[in-house]
């Protein structure tokens, strides 16, 4: 291409780069999120006039400024990390399942609907065994379908479970419409208010408490069943390469639509303790965006369960923190997404440099052997 | 006959912001991207046309119709070629994960659109909430003979020239596919990028540039629905889920602008056809609503099944390209 016909090497090159020392690639990362937190800063004094210390004073102050507001910063966590915990094993198996929006919705409305048929006609204790297994078997059918057909047929995984989203949504806008108290008002409102039936029971007096610990639990769990199990091994192998897991004798197919069975009763899971530990009610907007937003703390914490912990704080704390500025300075509330969405950019872009090295044209005439 | 034109009349202005932005993300998949950041690209298209439609109405001259409409036209293209390049920066430079890059870029796009359409008003200290009628009903505007062709006129020439311009780029887009060598070398490059470079096609340079034309198609989509379908203002939560539907109707039209024409406009029918109905109750309204994504799902089943070579998606979607990955 170039006139002078010996072939340099190219001004910059990439190459492959396996070996990172795992704290070289969080100083990367760390350096990112600072990086991103500068780009904000400048973003939000050109926007608002405002001196960005003291907005991400007010957004520190959104998070842990009182007993309260740190209860329901732990709780926001706590629901994201369960709902990016179930689309891990199917995203380690690459299996792109954006349907956790609609599979934990499902688990929501299959919870609803036992607590208003049953609320008050079962033993509590039953009822909530009841639910259990009810929003997990919805969840894992809704996780399922999609599988279904991606194992015999290869269908778009991504783009089936995008639609199943949207299915999910209009079946909650219908039973809605059945279950609405009061009449006419198209909300649900709080199921069972006055005789509490198919709450979780609140633990220590803090309502958030036990979905804290089940999803703590869960965590350890899942850190466990990926790394320590036999179905975890498998599920890397298939994610590595499906000939690979093929030729030693994995069955592929039974590998995808387990795991998915696992991730969609894992979302269902996060349905009840929306709708029956922290809501009591349920609307098409019961996930609001998390299973969307799970996915990108799944993928921040490389699929490994206890670093979610770590991304899914960072999330929430700038959703909160942005909301916070947001009602102080009379902001739009979508300034948290504008900064969430800056800072998740530096942090991709980060992991480029982490992966990769590169290498620039040495100086010194060199051979093409290498 | 009257209801029945005016349901499909209904059906296309509900149908071609999905066209646009499924042409564009179809433009976008041909080069192996899979763009999920379509709805925020048509966010930023809506939101940047509002904005500049703003500045050019108050200080601009607006007795200009050309240029009322050009000015937004062109905001509207550099803030969707602008989102585009963060995408393709991060995915094809930096062959960052396609997924978790749309959905992001999704978040930031609705986020813009929603801040500054929300707080324009606020940051300006005008107070009122922005409505360019002027700029509105300039884009509005129909072929002057539309009137007097009585029924025939209102289902075929009602209106404004973005819809016209809708099904030219479809078409265009669907030529340049099929016929050209830019576009076979795109497609080339989206079934298999490591047999499209030792070609000798520049897979950075076609990836690039499919991702920010299509970007700025899907951008239009946009802008068609701030200014055309409500005339010029900004509703927070009004565009809904009609990014997520022009995705949909990617996969209906089996990756074909032109079969997106005909896919647009029944879309825009079964998004509508509840309304047409008479006395339903809301619950069965909401399943009405369910249809245009029940549909998709059957046609990827359908296609996945049936395994028809040219109905498939491009075979390197939603991979990303390092040529000295083997």
């Amino acid at each position: 291409m170039s006139k002078n016909t010996t072939h340099s090497e190219p001004l910059i090159r990439l190459s492959k780069n396996d070996s990172v020392p795992m704290w070289k690639g969080w100083l990367i990362r760390i350096a990112a999120v600072v990086a991103a937190f500068i780009v904000c800063a400048f973003i939000i004094v050109s926007v608002t006039d405002l001196n960005p210390i003291e907005v991400y004073a007010a957004m520190i102050k959104g998070s842990f400024g009182s007993v309260r507001k740190f209860w329901i910063l732990l709780q926001n966590i706590a629901m994201l990390l369960c709902i990016a915990l179930a689309v891990t094993p199917a995203y380690k198996m690459k299996f792109w399942n954006i349907g956790a929006e609609g599979q934990v919705l499902m688990g929501g409305i299959a919870t609803a609907a036992c607590m208003i048929w049953f609320g008050d006609k079962m033993n509590p204790v039953l009822l909530i065994i009841l639910m259990a297994v009810v929003s997990c078997v919805a969840g894992a059918i809704w996780g399922l379908i999609p599988a279904v057909f991606k194992a015999n047929f290869n269908t778009n995984e991504t783009l089936f479970t995008l639609m199943m989203n949207y299915v999910a949504m209009q079946i909650a806008s219908y039973c809605v419409c059945f279950w609405e108290n009061p009449k006419g008002s198209n909300s649900v409102g709080i199921i069972n208010a006055q005789t509490q039936g198919g709450w979780l029971p609140t633990i220590g007096g803090q309502k958030y408490l036990l979905n804290i610990l089940i999803v703590l639990f869960l965590t350890i769990f899942m850190y466990i069943y990926l790394k320590y199990s036999k179905h975890g091994y498998e599920i890397s192998v298939v994610g590595e390469s499906e000939n690979t897991a093929r030729y030693i004798g994995i069955n592929v197919k039974k590998v995808i639509l387990r795991t998915m069975a696992l991730s969609g009763a894992m979302c269902g899971i996060a349905g009840l303790l929306l709708v029956s530990g922290t809501n009591h009610t349920i609307s098409s907007e019961t996930t609001g965006g998390r299973g969307f937003t799970a996915i990108m703390v799944s993928w921040l914490a490389k699929f490994n369960p206890f670093v979610m912990i770590l991304t899914s704080f960072l999330i929430v704390f700038l959703d909160r923190g942005a909301s916070e500025i947001a009602t102080r300075f009379r902001l739009d509330e979508s300034m948290a997404d504008i900064l969430t969405g800056i800072i998740l950019f530096f942090i991709i872009a980060s992991e480029f440099f982490i992966n990769y090295k590169i290498n620039f044209r040495s100086k010194k005439k060199k051979g093409v052997n290498e | 006959m009257n209801r029945l034109v005016s349901f499909f009349t209904q059906a296309i202005i509900i149908g071609m912001p999905l066209l646009y932005g499924s042409v564009g993300e179809m433009i976008i998949e041909k080069s192996g991207n899979l763009n999920l950041g379509i709805p925020g690209i048509m966010y930023v298209g809506g939101i940047s046309g509002i904005v500049g439609g703003y500045f050019f109405e108050t200080y601009g001259d607006t007795s200009n119709t050309f240029l009322c409409i050009l000015i937004p036209f062109l905001c509207s293209i550099v803030g969707s070629v602008l989102m585009s390049l963060i995408y393709s920066f991060l995915t094809v430079t930096l062959r960052a994960n396609q997924n978790v890059t749309g959905l992001v870029l999704t978040t930031f796009g609705i986020g813009i659109g929603s801040f500054i359409g929300g707080s324009l008003s606020s940051i300006l200290g005008t107070g009122t909430t922005v409505s360019l009628n002027i700029i509105g009903s300039c884009f509005k505007k129909t072929l002057p003979f539309a009137d007097k062709l009585g029924l025939f006129g209102k289902a075929f020439f009602s209106y404004g020239f973005m819809t016209y311009l809708a099904i030219i780029i479809a078409l265009v887009a669907g030529y340049v596919l099929r016929k050209t060598r830019v576009g076979l070398n795109l497609k080339a490059v989206g079934e298999s990028p490591a047999t499209a470079d030792a070609a000798g096609i520049s897979v950075i340079k076609y990836k690039y540039g499919a991702t920010c034309i299509g970007g700025a198609i899907a951008g239009l989509g946009g802008l068609y629905y701030v200014m055309e379908f409500i005339g010029g203002t900004w509703s927070n939560a009004g565009f809904g889920d009609r990014g997520w539907l022009a995705i949909a109707l990617v996969i209906f039209a089996l990756w074909k602008p032109d079969l997106g024409i005909i896919g647009s406009i029944l879309f825009g029918g079964l998004y509508i056809v509840y309304m047409f109905i008479g006395g339903l109750p809301r619950s069965s309204q909401e399943i009405f609503k369910m249809l245009p994504y029940l549909v998709t799902i059957l046609v990827l089943i359908a296609i996945s099944v049936r395994k028809k070579r040219e109905n498939q998606p491009p075979a390197s979607l939603g991979v990303s390209y390092f040529r000295e990955e083997r």
